[in-house]
């Protein structure tokens, strides 16, 4: 693996946990957490179910500590939830002793908050401040002021595969030696906006998500926030840091066939998985487990499933979506999913997809439905935003 | 390591750019606080089925793309990587407007389809039919720095030879109002502007998109080679010497050996400062600004890049971009400083095709 | 019949953007989705909700609307016999 990165601290908050603890053991039990939204203001809070993060903004505020005139929108919270624990987990104490950047991913940035104050922003002072808040990298800005990060900073926004090519980013600066440590993931909640576009888009179910099963309706909406800490080989040794897992591959391609929907066969999805094996030198025989995008969108599941099988061809392994579990948490997903790869690593476990009954027509494809206890010494973990973005990154067993 | 050469350059903007020429027209305006750009015939490089659909952002990216890759004589880059600071604005406000006017009923997915901020890099891959790696970069003032930082990164190390890197940004109406409120715009009756002698806080603000081709390859249209982009989060003033001296130090340069400073003054009295401090590194070199023409957005150092290479091309500074009345012969390197508000610093660093 | 054909060309071409067409140049019997007029999935979509806010028609399955939406005289008569506006 001649392009591996060290993983050395993970963080992440979600419906199913708000540390890496709690989401494992959820995980294990088959705890999902796709419920009715407690917080969220819309007219289809009866009819949609979400993968809420159950805190609500004062209990995040409080947690965090922040001041009362903070301007943190509720993905800044999340994010700087869960980024504290990846620093924390990576025992960093003296977080510029060395070149140390934040690269965080959103597509909803402080939307919560935009859409909230659309008009009273005008006749009302006293939320203001909020307004400087809207923009993807303030998100970013925010989660590395209360780190307290001085360097590079910067943001991926590309839909739902965002943190997989923050990841991405964060490894090539590190091997670049532009950085010797670098906090990478993201972090999106829920919002009338996204919950309104994908509504509008007619690809969310009423029900619970179902991914790869033939009778699939669509997503159930998540929100979330995750972070995992990349160092230098340098660093790692210097400091004898314990390993979590490697980052040992990753792939970034396009589809080019439509805004929103992905090709019927695959084929961006397919390029994006096999750069990720070019780079980590990997055979695909060696894959243990796959962490499959499977929104559960009639869509995507396809599209999908034809690309696993022009990569893996008759011998793939075993596969699931975790998103019964957490929901589709846009740009936050690849980076709660990384997490959960590096679980599997560490705990020799193929997590299950759950709410599968009835195989694709068009594929012979079934997922792992229940939880499996395997080696699992890599780790393919897939996500793929509108756009045509295609992302793939490969963990590998420290 | 490959050198990255700069081969074909596209940009549209608040002055007429998109016509190969360097600022032979020139419009200053010292009276709106709001610009749009200059549009030329999007018709000519969008279908008429793709165009219905576009907000200006688009437009803007699609048609500085093709200008640049037309020059650069590619026809399908290995990887596109854009940045914007805003994302596609008009399409995201008229989403929203429409979610809270109708609450939530009769919504049509266009526009959310078209404000997610990849729809730029996404439209220009499915345009030209390029499956290669796309990434888009929403962070600010260093939206765009960090695009060309990943382009340089990339074409370093030899993972690819060719590749399309652009800012864009669009205006848009109720976020730029709400700007104006808080004070981010200047106010229409405080005019004249003056960028050079601020006495207002806030900035004009407009729109643009550049779009640039950077390749491993020297060719016949190489504009400079791209050598080093720096990126910091935040920095208090005096915190800015250091910057600027480390980064020059890191690759082996001390602030004699820079030809031409091109800075990213925006007439904002409370935070034109840092480019003071800037300057006291550079007593007699040629300073160079450009937010008189281009106005403020989170990517306009892109105009200033193209403002810069074609000063690298030409071996002169335009009067109307000449911050101090310097000259220097030849110009070899050129140094680019831009901050926002005290955030998103960058600095990029460009060497003449043949050094 | 007609002014309800008539109406619908009206819409689409406002709700599609569809600018550099005038009412004249779609035939009642034309494909309206591929080949034809050209229109795509996501105009599939603004049609769906066209159907809701102005003839109070709610279709959940998106698939329905490749027949409806066939050419200008599925959709008029699908209009007619479904509209409760």
């Amino acid at each position: 693996m001649p392009n591996k990165v060290a993983i050395t601290g993970m963080g992440i908050i979600s419906s199913i946990g708000n540390n890496v603890e709690v989401n494992f053991h959820a995980l294990i039990n088959g705890t999902t957490g796709i419920t009715k939204t407690d917080y969220l203001n819309t007219i289809h809070k009866d009819t949609l179910k979400f993968g809420e993060v159950k805190l609500s903004n004062q209990q995040l505020e409080s947690k965090l500590e922040l001041p009362t005139d903070h301007r943190f929108p509720r993905t800044s919270l999340l994010g700087a939830y869960a980024a504290v624990q990846a620093v924390e987990s990576a025992g960093i104490k003296n977080m510029n002793e060395v070149p140390t950047g934040l690269i965080s991913s959103t597509s909803v940035g402080g939307m919560d908050k935009t859409e909230e104050y659309f008009y009273e922003y005008f006749d009302n002072e006293a939320i203001r401040r909020f307004i400087l808040s809207h923009d993807a990298g303030e998100t970013s800005h925010q989660i590395a002021d209360y780190l307290g990060i001085k360097g590079l900073v910067t943001t991926v926004s590309t839909a739902c595969s965002s943190a997989a090519n923050a990841i991405m980013m964060g490894a090539r600066l590190i091997k670049a030696g532009k950085l010797e440590r670098v906090i990478v993931g993201g972090a999106d909640a829920l919002s009338i906006f996204t919950v309104n576009g994908f509504n509008s888009l007619m690809i969310l179910t009423d029900d619970v998500n179902t991914p790869f099963d033939d009778n699939r309706k669509g997503l159930n909406l998540g929100e979330a926030a995750a972070y995992i800490v990349l160092e230098s080989e340098s660093q790692v040794k210097k400091n004898n840091k314990k390993v979590l897992a490697y980052l040992s591959g990753y792939g970034n391609a396009n589809d080019a066939f439509h805004q929103t929907a992905s090709s019927e066969n695959g084929e961006g999805a397919t390029l994006a998985m096999q750069k990720a094996f070019k780079i980590s030198g990997l055979k695909i025989s060696e894959i243990d487990y796959i962490n499959a995008h499977g929104t559960a969108t009639p869509n995507n599941d396809l599209s999908e499933g034809r690309a696993i099988q022009n990569v893996f061809g008759k011998n793939v392994p075993v596969f699931s979506s975790t998103k019964p579990f957490t929901g589709h948490t846009l740009a936050a997903a690849a980076s709660v999913e990384a997490v959960y790869s590096i679980l599997a690593l560490q705990h020799n476990i193929v997590f299950p997809n759950k709410n599968f009954k009835t195989p694709m027509e068009e594929l012979d494809l079934i997922p792992q439905t229940s939880l499996l206890e395997k080696p699992v010494h890599h780790v393919l973990s897939n996500s793929f935003g509108f756009g045509g973005n295609c992302s793939t990154l490969i963990f590998s067993k420290s | 390591m490959k050198k990255c050469y700069i081969n074909g350059i596209g940009c549209i903007s608040a002055q007429k750019t998109f016509d190969g020429g360097f600022l032979d027209e020139v419009e200053v305006n010292t009276t709106e606080v709001i610009i749009s750009a200059k549009n030329p015939d999007y018709k000519a490089f969008i279908s008429p089925g793709a165009i219905r659909r576009m907000a200006k952002g688009v437009k803007m990216g699609i048609a500085a793309s093709q200008y640049a890759l037309k020059e650069a004589g590619v026809v399908n880059p290995d990887a596109i990587i854009t940045g914007t600071g805003m994302g596609c604005l008009q399409d995201s406000e008229k989403f929203l407007k429409a979610i809270i006017d109708n609450q939530e009923q009769y919504l049509t997915p266009t526009s959310f389809i078209q404000s997610t901020h990849n729809t730029v890099g996404a439209q220009i891959a499915l345009n030209l039919q390029c499956k290669g790696y796309n990434f888009t970069y929403v962070n600010g003032a260093i939206s765009f720095e960090s695009a060309l930082l990943d382009a340089l990164l990339q074409i370093e190390t030899g993972e690819t030879s060719t590749i399309l890197a652009g800012g864009v940004d669009e205006t848009s109406g109720h976020t730029l109002s709400l700007y104006e409120l808080i004070g981010l715009i200047k106010k229409k009756d405080q005019g004249p502007f003056d960028v050079l002698d601020p006495k207002t806080p806030g900035a004009v603000f407009s729109e643009g998109a550049g779009f640039f081709v950077l390749e491993s390859q020297k060719k016949s249209t190489t504009y400079a080679t791209l050598e080093a982009v720096g990126i910091y989060n935040t920095l208090r003033q005096n915190e800015v010497a250091s910057f600027i001296e480390n980064f020059l130090t890191t690759n082996n340069l001390k602030p004699h050996d820079i030809d031409v400073v091109v800075l990213g003054n925006n007439g904002d009295v409370a935070f034109d400062g840092y480019y003071n401090e800037a300057e006291m590194l550079f007593p007699n070199t040629p300073l160079v600004y450009y937010k008189h023409l281009s106005g403020e957005y989170n990517t306009a150092t892109s105009f200033g890049l193209w403002t810069a290479l074609h000063i690298l091309k030409k071996q002169e500074i335009p009067q109307i971009l000449q911050k101090n009345q310097l000259t220097k012969q030849p110009i070899n390197r050129v140094l680019l400083y831009n901050q926002y508000r005290g955030k998103d610093h960058s600095l990029t660093l460009l060497n003449h095709a043949d050094l | 019949m007609e002014n309800l054909k008539h109406e619908l060309k009206t819409k689409i071409i406002e709700a599609l953007n569809l600018e550099d067409i005038a009412i004249e140049d779609i035939n009642d019997d034309d494909p309206l989705f591929g080949d034809g007029l050209g229109l795509d999935s996501i105009d599939a979509l603004e049609l769906i909700v066209l159907m809701d806010k102005d003839y109070g028609i709610k279709l959940t399955d998106p698939k329905e609307g490749k027949t409806i939406f066939q050419s200008i005289n599925t959709m008029a008569a699908y209009i007619t016999e479904h509209r409760s506006k």
